[in-house]
């Protein structure tokens, strides 16, 4: 019987438990703001 | 049109599908921007639906010591959470798959012209600029006030430019008076690319990605895996001649540039020296001409 790999699994639980703390840290609404204002850096001016 | 044609072109339509924007002379506003897109695609872009992950964390980078004196700890772990579990599941394959900057260069390749192919070691750059302009810079070169810049988003990014600075320009006039070096630097290193792309495969994503560099680390332990097969191989070369990305598959399978977009399964590969597992699940070849 093949050996079952772990470490997409590892991997996986590790990234689950970042995206839950960064959601609990409220870094969602972080996001938002700053993805809703017009990004001068991003085209270029400021 | 191949299945894989369609669904890039799906995701397109879904990570800019605010339309309204000719009339509302601005960018989307709504919440469903809390999503980061799984590929590149500027959230200044006036039709973009979505965050871009690059973009956030370079924000989260820029803002981290200030956060820190106020006892909030951002730091993006919501972006790279997120990156990570596409990545432990898929690896790279969004960029063959959902990334509008990826498709846009696989079209404008197709305009005839001499092919060149890119030195492998300026592959190793797209590190450089994710180590440097995403996270140390941001983090590190603050102003008087604690706030750092998004380096790579003011400095580099084409695709910024393209989505968001110069359609921008065109509905905001207003804009236009406060136009300098910068914008002319990043248009400058925009027509590069442009013409880069006609000449080479993919030479943004290859060269310059920072979402694919941070994809391409875990193509050798995702739960979707490239298998080769060596006493099939012939060594004909004909997945790396096929291959967007230049990859030679031959010289072992889940490189780091290695996109998932099949192309060495489905039409280059004559020998079944190629094949796919998922979850150690090896998957049989999709039907021919599939994708």
């Amino acid at each position: 019987m093949e050996k079952t790999r772990t470490t997409p699994l590892v991997l996986m639980l590790v990234f689950s438990l970042l995206l839950v703390i960064g959601i609990n840290l409220d870094e969602v609404q972080v996001v938002l703001e700053k993805a809703t204002e017009i990004c001068l850096s991003c085209i270029g001016i400021g | 049109m191949g299945l894989r044609r369609w669904i890039q072109a799906i995701a397109v339509f879904l990570t800019n599908a605010y339309w309204k924007f000719p009339f509302t002379r601005n960018i989307y506003q709504g919440d469903l921007k809390v999503i980061c897109a799984p590929g590149l695609n500027c959230y200044s872009c006036p039709a973009a639906t979505s965050a871009c992950p690059i973009g956030a964390l370079q924000n989260f980078m820029a803002t981290a010591r200030t956060n820190f004196e106020a006892a909030r700890y951002h730091v993006g772990l919501y972006v790279i959470g997120m990156l990570g579990l596409i990545g432990s599941l898929v690896g790279r394959m969004p960029c063959a798959w959902l990334c509008p900057f990826g498709l846009m260069q696989e079209l404008i390749h197709k305009t005839p012209s001499p092919k060149f192919e890119i030195p492998k070691f300026l592959t190793y750059f797209k590190y450089v600029l994710l180590g440097l302009f995403v996270l140390i810079l941001p983090f590190a070169a603050v102003d008087e006030f604690g706030y750092g810049v998004t380096w790579f988003c003011k400095y580099i990014c084409p695709a910024g430019t393209l989505e968001a600075g110069l359609p921008m320009m065109a509905l905001k006039p207003e804009l236009r008076d406060l136009i300098g070096w910068l914008f002319y630097n990043k248009v400058i290193i925009l027509m590069g690319f442009l013409l880069w792309m006609v000449l080479s495969r993919r030479p943004f994503c290859r060269v310059a990605c920072p979402l694919g560099a941070i994809y391409s680390f875990f193509n050798r332990y995702s739960v979707f895996r490239m298998i080769h097969d060596p006493d099939k191989c012939t060594h004909c070369q004909a997945c790396y001649l096929g291959c967007p990305m230049g990859v030679k598959f031959y010289e072992g399978p889940n490189q780091k540039d290695c996109i998932r977009c099949l192309k060495c399964l489905q039409q280059s590969c004559k020998f079944g020296a190629i094949s796919y597992e998922i979850g150690k699940v090896e998957t049989p070849q999709p039907a021919k001409n599939h994708l």
